[in-house]
């Protein structure tokens, strides 16, 4: 292995060095300091004579007279079932004292795209134990659901929340609840919520089942470019080879995409929206396509990321493009969340666009489809005219619209609001569904099949008066 | 990328840099848009620029790896498809791959590189029946038998256009392969089932018509409001989780076109797999055999290589034209046309062209309008008529319809179907605005409808956007004072337009029967709604209370019309009931 001392050019994150050989695009690179510092990174441009570098750790204390070496291969991940209940740093070493890792395999962490015809259309219900999800907005394995945040609201306690609680229930056949791994990729939060998700994963012994990638915010943000990739050739590798359901948790993609950004202007790249690189979405496809199930395999990549979305915007690039990827969105309400409402979902603007496949008869219940989507109109409905209220007062509305309003109500106390630990199940979740639809008069149930009406309308609960 | 044109490779180049896609070669003889292979690999590629000694070039598949010193060949021939039977009922990637063939060749349900596989299978035998004989004079363009390609499509076999055509010379019979000749002309010129076409170039036709016949999609609220014509452009705008994908799949499932392309540009995977699972088991409505049989799909997905994204819009709307130029009627849905424009805009980027609007090459409206010129209602040139319809779905950012990939298309295509996030919120399916969305085709096809469903259709139709229209304005006042201050007739107009929205432009794409709504059924649940209107005035008149119309028990029925199977009996008899019941208030 040739080792260079022509460095030309550092700037922010890169390096420019020449060379005298071909060196290959995506390629690894070792840099060591003159103080003896080995740092890492990755070929970004390769030309005759020159390569651009992307530096993971930091371009501090590289200087001139630092030596560069080409590894001759792409970044790879030593992947093993082992590395289930192991801690690892944002660029894949182990972290928590452990063993070292013995790898199975060491592959490639790009990832191929996965054809769409070898791929299995996915429509096995998780159970999040979470109404407002399993309810309205059904998770389903191989789906990429995202979280859509904003700062300072409880998301963290959520994904947790799901990581904790998420089976697919009993299999007929095996009569066994399937749990699934976590792989966890965290890049760029604080200490103090790694230490959350740390101690919780202890706590609940779900760390035995997991893998923990943690990129900190004090990490070389480029670092944070590599995290998730080397989060899902690990998860990849877990379900298609070693058929594990494999959930992974990836936090905070706004991170993430800001350091897209600080390499795209550290390479004087034409900026898209806002400063972001044009490839983002490209980018983020190569990251969030990376769920899903393939047809002849047990194991399956379920993924949920989550973002905060800056200044509470969902039109700002991150959540735009990742809503455009993903299948659908889970969004965390400020104003529930000031309410107390515990998860602070916001089933309106939510959406789970593999729910039709993957519930009814057979999968959840009958009238799941039913019921979800007469509760969406009445509490749109109910939505709607609180603006009314706050102009016209209660009083001035008919009987029908206060039932709406009631309806409202008791669908964010009691429907959404349940808590960081309670796990409902999905015949719990839909009863409290038609506990509430039953306020309603039976004609206003216009989305709702006649013989299902009969079936599950409790003829009393009409006359109960909402507690609102 | 066709195999017969793998052994014409001409001189080979070396390359100089390599940056994601965009690859530069030295020394390279190339024309600009030739078909190159790039690296140790043979990674598929294209020609984009040349500049002096350095030639530029967008790889289709990944380039990790990839460096310079390695070799670069040029096949001497742009980016082509390749056209014959065995194209229905096959799903390729951007550059004409099938995703079948490449699953075997790879063996591994990932996308591997530098694997090529032929569009069409060549060595397969199609049973070939002439329809010339020796002695007849053939030109381009003109058939010269057919292959019973699947259960509903007779693959008809043509002179290339880019033959001269002369005097048939020898005709065969019976079971051939794509490549084998079929029929002979005395220039010497010998005509296969097998074609091959460059993606970038229109396929000649011989002349342009106004369209004049609907394309039927069984969709209440496009069929009745905002009709779409074979031959005809449209655009669904809408920003995420708005329902544009669901939209383009029912129309590729029950539009009444001959001949379905499917085009999944740069959107999920997932998304992809349904259709693959799904139209196989579906029926086609006009036939009743298997939906895959006329449906022919290009999937490349948003993680797949970004320049195949860029050329899969053109694999597409390419093979739609050969259709056409058997004389069938086609439907191409393109989703999403925001997705082949970021594609342009990355590739630019990476060229470091001067950007124009957001970021999107100074081409982007060239390219567009490019694309949607070659629909339209065509005379082709053996005199068949055929034509080819385009349906662009687009994505823009933030569902803002300001952006320069919405305003571009809106000045080309003449249909606008606007999908609304408030609409969707509300589970409002298709959450298709009806205030903001438009057809100029209306007037062009009415007269097909007055024809072929019922005499009245346009004045119904005005008189459900009256009602629409005044509900639009009747709702900001009722935002501020609330329904009950408004006289008892503007309530009730409120009530019909209610009906309107949930009757008549709801529609359950998940719902067996009520996923396909023929026109006449459209007719009849407008008319149903229409005499409760009328029926409901009458009685409003002489002194019912608003509120005991608004309550009989016939009326909410008017919103389960949809999910009947047998639809005339139950609105004959609906209609005599809101009838019967209002008169009783009176």
């Amino acid at each position: 292995m040739k080792e260079y001392q022509t460095i030309t050019e550092i700037s922010g994150p890169l390096v420019f060095a020449e060379v005298d050989e071909p060196i290959g695009y995506d390629e690894i690179v070792e840099i060591e300091t003159p103080q003896g510092e080995t740092k890492r990174g990755q070929v970004l441009e390769s030309s005759e004579g020159l390569v651009a570098i992307q530096v993971f750790e930091g371009t501090t204390g590289i200087d001139r007279n630092a030596s560069v070496r080409f590894l001759g291969e792409t970044l790879k991940m030593p992947v093993t079932e082992d590395l289930l209940g192991r801690v690892l740093d944002g660029s894949g070493q182990p972290i928590d004292g452990g063993p070292e890792i013995v790898p199975d395999e060491r592959r490639d962490i790009v990832g191929a795209a996965i054809n769409p015809y070898s791929r299995e259309y996915p429509e096995e219900f998780i159970q999040t134990g979470v109404s407002a999800i399993d309810g309205m907005n059904t998770l389903v394995r191989g789906q990429k659901l995202p979280i859509f945040s904003a700062s300072g609201l409880p998301h963290n306690n959520l994904a947790l929340q799901i990581a904790r609680q998420a089976t697919v229930p009993e299999d007929e056949d095996s009569g066994e609840e399937s749990e699934f791994a976590v792989v966890f990729g965290a890049m760029g939060i604080t200490q103090e919520e790694a230490n959350e998700f740390m101690e919780d994963f202890e706590r609940t012994g779900a760390l035995e089942r997991s893998v923990v990638f943690t990129n900190l915010a004090d990490d070389p943000a480029v670092e944070r470019t590599v995290t998730p990739r080397l989060a899902l050739t690990t998860a990849e590798y877990l379900a298609f080879d070693k058929d594990y359901h494999v959930l992974v948790i990836l936090t905070d993609m706004t991170n993430y995409c800001e350091a897209l950004r600080e390499i795209g202007a550290a390479r004087e790249e034409v900026p898209g929206r806002r400063g972001y690189p044009g490839y983002m979405y490209t980018d983020l496809a190569q990251l969030y396509e990376r769920a899903g199930r393939i047809e002849g395999r047990e194991g399956s990549v379920t993924q949920i990321p989550i973002l905060t979305m800056p200044g509470d915007d969902d039109t700002h690039p991150i959540p735009d493009l990742t809503g455009y990827i993903t299948e659908g969105q889970i969004y965390i309400d400020r104003d529930l969340n000031s309410q107390g409402i515990r998860p602070p979902i916001n089933p309106l603007p939510s959406l789970s666009r593999l729910m039709d496949d993957g519930i009814g008869e057979g999968l959840t219940r009958e009238d799941h489809a039913d019921v979800s989507d007469q509760m969406y109109a009445a509490y749109a409905e109910g939505e709607d005219l609180r603006d009314l209220v706050n102009i016209v007062g209660r009083e001035a509305l008919s009987e029908r619209d206060n039932k709406y309003l009631d309806f409202a109500e008791r669908f964010e106390a009691e429907f959404v609001n349940q808590g960081f630990d309670t796990d409902r199940s999905i015949e719990d979740t839909l009863d409290i569904g038609w506990d509430l639809l039953s306020m309603l008069p039976k004609s206003e149930l216009n989305r709702i099949d006649e013989e299902l009406i009969e079936d599950y309308y409790e003829e009393d609960a009409e006359s109960v008066e909402a507690e609102a | 990328m066709s195999q017969a044109t793998q052994d014409s490779v001409r001189e080979d180049g070396v390359i100089a840099s390599v940056s994601g896609p965009v690859v530069t070669a030295r020394g390279l003889d190339a024309r600009m848009n030739d078909v190159v292979y790039v690296g140790d690999e043979g990674l598929m590629g294209e020609v984009i620029e040349i500049e002096g000694d350095l030639t530029t070039i967008q790889v289709y598949e990944e380039t990790s790896g990839v460096g310079p010193g390695e070799p670069v060949e040029s096949t001497g021939e742009p980016l082509t498809v390749d056209l014959g039977p065995g194209m229905m009922d096959a799903i390729y990637d951007g550059v004409q791959r099938p995703l079948d063939v490449l699953e075997s060749k790879m063996d591994s349900a990932f996308l591997d590189r530098g694997v090529d596989a032929p569009g069409i299978d060549l060595d397969e035998k199609w049973e070939f029946e002439p329809t010339v004989s020796e002695g007849d004079e053939v030109a381009p363009g003109d058939v010269v038998g057919s292959v019973p390609e699947t259960v509903t499509i007779e693959h008809k076999v043509m002179v290339p256009p880019d033959f001269e055509g002369g005097e048939v010379v020898a005709v065969e019979e019976g079971e051939f392969s794509v490549t084998e000749t079929v029929v002979e002309l005395d220039n010497g010129e010998e005509i296969t089932m097998h074609q091959e076409w460059p993606v970038r170039q229109a396929r000649p036709a011989a002349e342009k018509k106004t369209p004049r016949e609907p394309l039927v999609s069984g969709q209440r609220i496009l069929d009745g409001l905002f009709p779409i014509a074979k031959g005809g452009t449209a655009a669904i705008p809408g920003p995420f989780g708005s329902g544009k994908t669901v939209t383009q799949h029912q129309l590729a499932k029950w539009a009444d076109a001959d001949i379905v392309v499917y085009v999944g540009c740069g959107e999920r995977g997932n998304e992809m797999t349904e259709v693959i699972e799904d139209f196989p088991e579906l029926d086609d409505p006009k036939t009743g055999n298997p939906l895959m049989a006329r449906t022919c799909l290009i999937a490349n997905t948003s993680n797949m290589p970004v320049a195949a994204r860029e050329s899969c819009i053109y694999t597409g709307i390419t093979i739609a034209e050969y259709y056409r130029d058997m004389g069938y009627d086609v439907a191409l849905m393109a989703d999403s046309t925001s997705r082949w424009a970021e594609a342009m805009r990355e590739i630019s980027s990476r060229l470091e062209e001067m950007p124009g609007e957001e970021g999107y090459p100074a081409y982007l409206a060239a390219r567009l309008s490019e694309f949607y010129e070659r629909a339209g209602y065509f005379t082709t040139v053996n005199g068949e008529e055929g034509s080819v319809s385009v349906i662009g779905a687009v994505s823009p950012p933030g569902g803002d319809f300001s952006e320069p990939v919405t305003q571009n298309t809106l000045r080309i295509v003449k249909t606008f179907w606007a999908l609304d996030a408030d609409l969707a919120e509300r589970r409002h399916f298709p959450a298709i605005n009806w205030n903001e969305s438009y057809s100029l085709y209306q007037e062009q096809l009415d007269p097909w409808f007055v024809e072929n469903v019922e005499d009245d259709w346009a004045d119904e139709r005005q008189w459900a956007v009256d009602v629409l229209d005044e509900e639009n304005e009747l709702q900001e006042i009722v935002q501020l004072v609330g329904k009950d201050a408004l006289p008892e007739d503007q309530q009730l107009t409120l009530e019909i337009a209610r009906y309107l929205r949930e009757a008549y432009l709801q529609q359950n794409a998940f719902h067996p029967t009520d996923t396909y709504c023929s026109p006449e059924k459209t007719y009849g649940i407008l008319t149903a709604i229409h005499t409760f209107n009328d029926e409901a005035f009458k009685a409003l008149e002489a002194g019912v209370p608003v509120e005991e119309i608004q309550a009989i028990e016939a009326a909410p029925r008017l919103n389960r019309i949809g999910v009947q199977e047998d639809w005339e009996a139950y609105i004959e008899d609906l209609k005599a009931e809101i009838t019967e019941q209002l008169r009783e208030l009176y």
